[in-house]
């Protein structure tokens, strides 16, 4: 029975988790687009790029909504499906966690002022200036959330006394050995996935529409940002690498299935284990391992070997890893071949399957940020703060659980359902250059002639 | 010097009030809404409601999880006790609220209109003080099990006990009048006068019950924690001025004047209650595990935290004026000219 209930609170966290993380990269990620194309609209004095950012901005909105409720269920479900774990851990987060809120509030002010002051002041870039509050909102809380993570993985700032924290230090364990890269590779990835969603409708547009000015500046935008942003990932994720190579070598060697401590350790890539766990059909790429670890093509590389074999993390998360990786590299090439085109043939020119790639690239972003995730939560496994706290012993024993797990796996099929559904409606009957042209009416210029077929 | 967990749940404190304001005009003006639309006088008063809410809507939520939060933080016991007690109604909370939330920006950014959204919206904002409440409720003691270490919340004492329900009674007939005489004075700064008329008899209609609620919430409180009440009854003067204030709202809103003033007085009345029965609950937290000395969090995080605070609220206090300056003060804005 005890048992019973950990599970269905892993689940129930995971459920809710990974239906917030799709809302919560969004969050994080659209701002920073919408600042931006406001800012090179009002500098280019070019409208389009001004309606781009009216129309991301009425979009983010619905998904910030469920942003927000999903982001108060988890805030509560911490303590709910966790009593043990906030009793003992309260002590020693509360203050990012507290910050996060803060930073959340900054946020949802400046957002309510920057949807409500269009045309409000003579000067555009005052308007322009509320989006740096919402940014740094977004990017400020994201930060302070990740260091709570953080510091489940790599636990400091305390000493332990008979099972209590005591000698706390807030902002020492907050700034844990964990929190930068894995805040560098959060935010990076945010940026990464919201400019790849708006590539990929700006894509799906030119594909079902034809081309179109506004359609094609959006995509350019948004893949110069989706090249920017996959190469300060890929640095993110070998940051990362080197971090768990020194700090949680189980859970690279997890990722890698990487058994026997050695030295010039090869990098694993898919294949799949056979009952006596050996390595099957996998591509080996030799000495990898070692440098992705260490940037030393001989340097030892610690194996699952080495640990009691009730703390190792499962080994499915390997898949987790590739597929997070193999995503993001992905994206980037996506990205270099669309620039490569564009330089190679002018402006004009856009190759329909590279269209479809860019498309295809926005629900594949989101994945890797899903399998990236599931990957540094499994590979914690079977820690709840690593080190201390086990997960079977933080979890809730009220067996009402599985019936909750089943009550908000309800919720968010809702809630995500329609949300699809009222996003369609809010764009599709209203086509950017029917918008266009309606804004141009109202302010009293000229409509100017559209190019392209629609 | 104070100490720092008695400047925590004080801050706390003042944040929870300020969620029962807002929250208690949003959660009213959904119910409003709804009904206006039920009856057919949608046209008269939706629009105003939508004009206030939609810059706003999304910082009631955070005063909400900000409270929260701020409580698990400071009084880390509070996660352990409430935490799994509350599981089961905790959860049906969230939901709500995510029903809620969502609804709200599905209705008012994306398809306009859509009846069943408006209803749910309207529903969940009565059920959600509720829910809510329940946790007051479970603070005074005696519905809370613990046995070889598993809490458990005890049902059948909960919705057996006049006290639960009179709390939840008072919960909502509160909502509603906060809301109606906020929303009277919003429509007379728009001068919109058959919003205002028909706000005006709302409010009106929902001050009668929510003085009897408050009394009868009261009389049980008596029989279910002597303590409490007496802590309540020798602060019988913030009582006096709470009735004080209830008396002054009700007199101008009679009238037909002034009804900015009449909100004020409207808030005043329920800061002196709410206080006097926060004071009078000192020093428990959840009568009897959870005092506010013993379940403090370790000094070094409760100073951080109170740093944070007092930096935090030098980011908010700005920000927040500037909304209302923009969308509660501004004539233009609340006329809807902008």
């Amino acid at each position: 029975m005890g048992m019973d209930t950990v599970l269905w609170s892993r689940l129930l966290t995971g459920l809710t988790l990974s239906f917030h993380v799709i809302f919560a990269t969004v969050g994080v990620g659209i701002p920073l687009m919408i600042a931006i194309a406001e800012f090179v609209g009002i500098r280019k004095k070019d409208a389009h790029y001004i309606l781009m950012a009216k129309r991301w901005t009425r979009g983010f909105v619905i998904s910030v909504a469920v942003g927000v409720v999903t982001g108060t269920a988890i805030a509560l479900q911490l303590s709910l499906v966790w009593p043990n774990f906030m009793q003992m851990a309260g002590n020693v987060i509360a203050l990012p966690l507290f910050m996060e809120v803060f930073a959340f509030f900054f946020e949802a002010i400046f957002l309510g002022i920057y949807m409500y002051t269009w045309d409000r002041f003579r000067n555009p870039y005052i308007h322009w200036l509320l989006t740096i509050p919402i940014v740094i909102g977004a990017g400020m809380s994201a930060l302070f959330i990740t260091t709570v993570n953080g510091f489940m993985n790599q636990p400091g700032g305390f000493i332990l006394e008979a099972g209590h924290f005591v000698a706390v230090n807030p902002i020492e364990a907050m700034l844990n050995a964990a929190s930068p890269s894995k805040a560098f590779h959060v935010l990076a990835s945010a940026y990464l996935t919201g400019a790849a969603l708006l590539a990929g409708i700006a894509a799906l547009t030119i594909l079902k529409k034809g081309k179109s000015d506004y359609a094609q500046k959006s995509l350019k935008l948004m893949m110069s940002i989706v090249l920017t942003f996959s190469v300060l990932t890929a640095i993110a994720g070998d940051v990362s690498a080197k971090f768990l190579a020194k700090h949680q070598p189980e859970k690279l060697a997890a990722a890698e299935w990487h058994f026997e401590t050695e030295r010039g350790a090869d990098l694993i890539l898919l294949g799949w284990l056979n009952a006596e766990r050996e390595v099957m059909g996998a591509l080996r790429i030799p000495k990898a391992l070692s440098f992705l670890a260490f940037g030393d093509f001989d340097a030892e590389v610690t194996g699952l070997e080495e640990f009691p074999s009730d703390e190792l993390p499962p080994l499915i998360v390997h898949y987790m890893f590739d597929a997070m990786a193999g995503i993001g590299f992905v994206l980037m090439g996506v990205a270099v071949l669309y620039f490569a085109l564009l330089l190679l043939k002018k402006r004009e020119e856009i190759n329909r399957w590279l269209l479809r790639a860019i498309i295809v690239s926005a629900p594949l972003a989101f994945l890797s940020v899903e399998m990236g995730w599931f990957y540094a939560e499994i590979g914690r496994q079977p820690w709840m703060i690593r080190g201390y706290l086990r997960v079977e012993e933080a979890a809730t024993s009220s067996p009402s659980v599985v019936f909750l797990f089943f009550l908000f796996l309800l919720l968010y099929i809702v809630l995500g359902v329609l949300c699809v559904i009222v996003l369609r409606r809010l764009f599709r009957n209203n086509p950017a250059d029917l918008e266009f042209n309606k804004y141009l009416q109202d302010k009293e210029l000229p409509p100017i002639g559209k190019e392209g077929s629609n | 010097m104070i100490s720092y967990e008695l400047i925590g749940i004080t801050v706390l404190w003042i944040f929870l009030y300020g969620y029962l304001i807002v929250a208690s005009i949003d959660f009213g003006a959904g119910f409003f809404a709804f009904y206006a639309r039920a009856t057919k006088q949608d046209h008269l008063i939706n629009r105003l409601i939508s004009r206030y809410l939609s810059p706003v809507w999304e910082i009631t939520n955070v005063f909400f999880v900000f409270f929260f939060v701020g409580i698990v933080g400071f009084f880390p016991d509070s996660a352990y006790y409430y935490g799994s007690a509350l599981l089961v109604p905790g959860s049906i909370a969230i939901i709500l609220l995510a029903i809620r939330g969502s609804f709200y920006a599905f209705e008012n950014y994306g398809s306009k209109d859509n009846t069943t959204y408006l209803f749910l919206y309207g529903a969940t904002g009565l059920l959600i003080p509720a829910s809510l409440s329940v946790a007051l409720t479970l603070s005074e003691g005696g519905f809370i099990t613990e046995q070889d270490g598993v809490v458990a919340l005890a049902y059948f004492e909960l919705f057996s006990s006049p006290l639960s329900w009179s709390i939840v009674a008072l919960a909502i007939v509160s909502v509603l009048f906060i809301s109606a005489s906020f929303l009277t004075f919003y429509a007379s700064r728009a001068r919109d006068l058959p919003a205002l008329k028909l706000l005006r008899t709302y409010a009106m209609f929902w001050s009668t019950p929510t003085i009897i609620a408050a009394l009868t919430a009261f009389i049980y409180l008596s029989q279910h924690n002597e303590r409490h009440f007496q802590n309540m009854m020798d602060l019988w003067w913030l009582l006096a001025l709470s009735v004080g204030f209830y008396m002054c709202a009700l007199w101008h809103l009679y009238h037909a004047r002034r009804y900015g003033l009449a909100f004020v007085c409207v808030m005043l009345q329920f800061l002196c209650a709410f206080f006097a029965y926060g004071i009078g609950h000192y020093p428990y937290i959840l009568d009897p595990y959870i005092t506010i000395q013993g379940g403090a969090t370790h000094e070094s995080m409760g100073i951080a935290l109170v740093i944070a605070f007092i930096g935090g609220l030098c980011l908010l206090i700005p920000s927040l004026i500037l909304v209302f300056k923009l969308f509660l003060f501004d004539a233009d804005y609340v006329k809807g000219r902008k």
